[in-house]
């Protein structure tokens, strides 16, 4: 444990930017994926071309991503934004698949019973469509940051700053210690950020903790007001 | 545009093409670590999936597992069973498998998992033993999905073997590692093609592989 004892300042800086390189991707990921999921839901013609589009996108490998973008973006090869540019366009190519799969399954007599009631469209989307959507676009969001959080560290091998330096550096210098603790870090990272999404779809449907409640209680205390 | 020229003009390149770092060498060792990875991942994975899937017994602990395995870093694993067995082939290729597993698990639970019930009752109704229904009914109306978890993890193994070059073994990854290390960026770029293409070209040749080898039953227009 000396190394830890020793290094655990760097270690927790690297820890910092892993998390930025991770979580930003995620919300960028989603504030695109969302609405171009929901604009392909009904279209014919765009919804073949952004889902065939997202699963080319998702064949092409990470390492080459962080390669390519500093060539066409002019940034600098170990800059930061590469990974969170390459890791959106991640996010979004499986985001994209999954959202739309959330908007289709959204029950369409709900959709028009809203319309009759005098929603508007973005009125709609916002407060019916969007909500009901949220239980697979959390599952979405939960596979891409988790994919994501092990993806960063790739961004190591030529010279981003994240924890897979702890990588690459532990293997140069023989230190089996900092490798282990780096790999227990990103899959605490993995687990915190998978609690957070998981509790973030658990607060937003509220209606569904009310149905595991038991349905005989409900029915009963329906009766009871029947009744009185 | 100028460096995407000097990308092609380097694929173009005869000199590039021969001796033992000429593109078809590292081709062809970028599939063999793939290749047995993939099957490797499949010898656990598969018999493992399918039993899970037809007893339904740990289901909790397979679809949890699943979830853990694919949270560790590919890297991390690499570099760390590289620092504790020494180089070679046996590092990397545990570490890939350990990448490969989960997709192909999770696929091969899922899939039979999911066969409809009344299609099982049929088959042990007409006196077929378990084993007979695990071959006979689940395995074919589930194929599609057992081969859409392979897909998932040759793409994923085939786009990180990349990685292996960086604890020097060979692969279409050595271009990018050296490119690097030289600042040769047409060399880098060019190597970033051919990775794209072979990604491309595996996918699609599972992709016709699943399509073939779905029942013509389960065929039907959407």
């Amino acid at each position: 444990m000396t190394w830890t004892a020793a290094n655990w300042p760097h270690v927790l800086e690297l820890t910092g930017t892993h998390l930025v390189q991770s979580v930003l991707p995620v919300l960028l990921g989603a504030l695109v994926a969302i609405p171009l999921a929901r604009l392909a839901v009904r279209s014919r013609v765009l919804r073949p071309v952004l889902v065939t589009g997202s699963s080319l996108l998702y064949t092409i490998p990470s390492l080459t991503l962080f390669v390519v973008l500093p060539l066409l973006l002019g940034t600098q090869i170990t800059s930061v934004a590469n990974v969170v540019v390459a890791l959106t366009l991640y996010v979004v190519a499986i985001l994209l698949r999954s959202s739309v799969d959330a908007f289709e399954a959204v029950d369409g007599g709900v959709l028009q019973a809203s319309t009759a009631m005098g929603y508007r469209p973005l009125r709609r989307f916002l407060t019916v469509e969007l909500p009901l959507a949220v239980p697979v676009l959390v599952a979405g969001l939960r596979v891409a940051s988790v994919s994501n959080i092990s993806m960063v560290s790739v961004g190591a091998v030529i010279g981003v700053q994240s924890l897979g330096t702890l990588f690459t550096d532990g293997l140069r210098r023989s230190l089996p210690e900092e490798i282990v603790v780096g790999i227990v870090l990103t899959v605490v990272l993995a687990l915190f950020l998978d609690l957070l999404l998981r509790g973030l779809g658990h607060v937003l449907t509220p209606w569904q903790r009310a149905g595991t409640r038991s349905v005989t209680t409900r029915l009963l205390a329906l009766g009871r007001g029947a009744a009185a | 545009m100028s460096l995407l020229a000097s990308a092609l003009a380097w694929l173009a390149d005869p000199d590039s093409w021969s001796g033992s770092g000429g593109i078809p060498t590292r081709l062809l060792e970028h599939l063999a670590y793939s290749g047995l990875t993939l099957l490797l991942a499949l010898a656990v994975a598969v018999p493992l999936g399918l039993w899970v899937g037809h007893t339904g017994r740990g289901s909790g602990v397979v679809v949890g597992l699943a979830g853990a395995l694919r949270a560790l870093p590919t890297l991390g694993l690499l570099t760390l069973f590289t620092l504790l067995l020494g180089l070679g082939l046996v590092p990397p290729v545990v570490a890939l498998v350990l990448l490969a597993v989960p997709p192909i698990l999770s696929g091969a639970y899922a899939g039979i998992a999911n066969v409809s019930p009344a299609l099982k009752d049929a088959g042990t109704a007409v006196g077929m033993t378990g084993g007979q229904v695990l071959a006979r009914v689940e395995l074919p109306n589930a194929l599609p999905v057992i081969l859409g978890g392979i897909r998932s993890a040759a793409l994923q193994v085939v786009a990180t073997v990349t990685v292996v070059a960086y604890i020097n073994l060979g692969g279409l990854g050595r271009y990018l590692i050296d490119g690097l290390a030289v600042r040769d960026y047409s060399r880098m770029l060019g190597s970033v093609v051919l990775v794209a293409a072979l990604a491309l070209a595996v996918d699609a040749v599972l992709a016709l592989v699943q399509r073939l080898a779905t029942s013509p039953g389960l065929r039907q227009a959407p």
